[in-house]
C-alpha cells in the first residue's frame, strides 16, 4: 500500500477531522478528536487492510501519520 | 461451628479454573470444604491451581470446553455433582464495523455455547443431584452497561443471563437452582487483550472512575458472591442474577 493510500484510509477512522487535515506529517495524537476509540479503529484498520497485527504501544510509539505508515511496512 | 455458607460435603464442578475468576472460585470453594472438580484448557497453569487447593478428593481434567468431543468426555468423567460454576470466557476487543463471522462464532463457542451445551449434558447424563446449584459467572458488561468495543462480549454474556431465566424454569421441578453472578471489571489475565490494544494503565486509569467504591473487582469479591449461591443460604434463590461490581451499575461518574 502506498502512503497517500494509507493516509486516506487512516483520515477514514475519524468523524469529524476534515480529510484536509491529514498529511504524511501529521501529529496525529494531537488532534482533538484523537482518542482511545480511533486508536482501535486505526488498530482494525491495519488488520482489515494489510493483514498486519499492530498494538497500542506501537501508536504511542508513533508521532505522524508517515512513522506509523512506516511501522507497519516493516511488518 | 454455624456456618449457613459451608460446602462441605458438595462436589463442585468449576470450568476456567486454571486462572482469574475461576482460579478464584476454586480456591475460595475448596477453602469452604467442598471437592472440586476443576477444568481448563491449559495443563501447567490448572496443575497450580490443583496443587493450591485446600483439602483432599480434588479432581482435575483437561478440556476445551469449544470441541464438542472434549465436553462430551467431561461429563462422562464428572461425579454426580452438587454444583457447577461456568467461568471460561475470553474477552475481545472489536468495533462494530469491523466484525466478522469468525470474530463472533471463536467468542461465542467459548462464552456462550459451551456453558450452555456442557449444562444441558450434565442435565441430561443426571449428573447433577437435587439440591445442586448452577452458577454462571456473567457479567455487568451486557446486562447493565457496556464499554467501547465491547459489543460481542456483552452480546455472549446478555446471552448467558437470558438462557439463565429460562433453564432456572426447566430445572426447578428437579430442584436445581440457577443463577448468575455478573461482576465489574476484575483485572485479571482476561485483560491482556487491552495491554495489547492500549495501555493497561490507561484502560483501568480511566474506568476507575466510573467504580462509586473505589476500586475494581479482585477474583476473591467474585468467588465470595458464587460461595453464597452454591451454598445451602441461598436455597431459595434461582433466576436471580447476582450484581458485584463496586457499584459501576449505579451509573456514577
Amino acid at each position: 500500500m502506498e502512503i497517500t493510500q494509507f493516509i486516506e484510509k487512516f483520515a477514514e477512522q475519524f468523524e469529524e477531522t476534515p480529510r484536509s487535515i491529514f498529511a504524511a506529517t501529521t501529529d496525529f495524537k494531537s488532534l482533538d478528536e484523537w482518542d482511545s476509540l480511533v486508536s482501535l479503529s486505526v488498530i482494525s484498520m491495519v488488520d482489515e487492510e494489510l493483514g498486519k497485527r499492530i498494538t497500542g504501544a506501537d501508536i504511542r510509539s508513533c508521532t505522524t501519520i508517515e512513522d506509523l505508515y512506516n511501522l507497519v511496512m516493516s511488518k | 461451628m454455624y456456618n449457613p455458607f459451608s460446602l462441605k460435603n458438595k462436589t463442585i464442578l468449576v470450568t476456567g479454573a486454571s486462572s482469574g475468576i475461576g482460579r478464584a472460585i476454586a480456591l475460595e470453594c475448596a477453602k469452604m470444604g467442598a471437592r472440586l472438580i476443576i477444568t481448563a484448557r491449559n495443563k501447567q497453569r490448572l496443575d497450580d491451581t490443583f496443587a493450591a487447593l485446600e483439602g483432599s478428593g480434588h479432581q482435575q481434567i483437561i478440556a476445551d470446553l469449544a470441541q464438542k468431543e472434549a465436553l462430551e468426555g467431561l461429563v462422562l468423567q464428572c461425579p454426580e455433582l452438587d454444583g457447577v460454576v461456568h467461568s471460561a470466557g475470553i474477552a475481545k476487543l472489536i468495533l462494530v464495523q469491523f466484525i466478522k463471522q469468525a470474530d463472533i462464532e471463536e467468542i461465542f463457542a467459548t462464552n456462550t455455547f459451551a456453558p450452555i451445551v456442557l449444562t444441558s449434558l450434565l442435565v441430561k447424563k443426571k449428573k447433577i443431584r437435587t439440591g445442586g446449584s448452577v452458577v454462571f459467572i456473567s457479567a455487568a458488561s451486557g446486562v447493565y452497561m457496556s464499554s467501547v468495543g465491547e459489543s460481542l462480549y456483552s452480546a455472549t454474556k446478555g446471552a448467558i443471563h437470558g438462557f439463565t431465566k429460562g433453564i432456572a424454569l426447566d430445572l426447578a421441578p428437579k430442584g436445581i437452582r440457577v443463577n448468575t453472578v455478573n461482576p465489574g471489571l476484575v483485572p485479571t489475565e482476561i485483560l491482556d487483550i487491552a495491554d495489547d490494544l492500549f495501555s493497561r494503565e490507561e484502560v483501568l486509569e480511566r474506568r476507575k472512575k466510573q467504580y462509586p467504591l473505589k476500586r475494581f473487582g479482585k477474583p476473591e469479591d467474585i468467588a465470595a458472591g458464587t460461595v453464597y449461591l452454591l451454598s445451602d443460604a441461598s436455597t431459595w434463590v434461582t433466576g436471580s442474577a447476582l450484581i458485584i461490581d463496586g457499584g459501576l451499575q449505579l451509573g456514577a461518574i
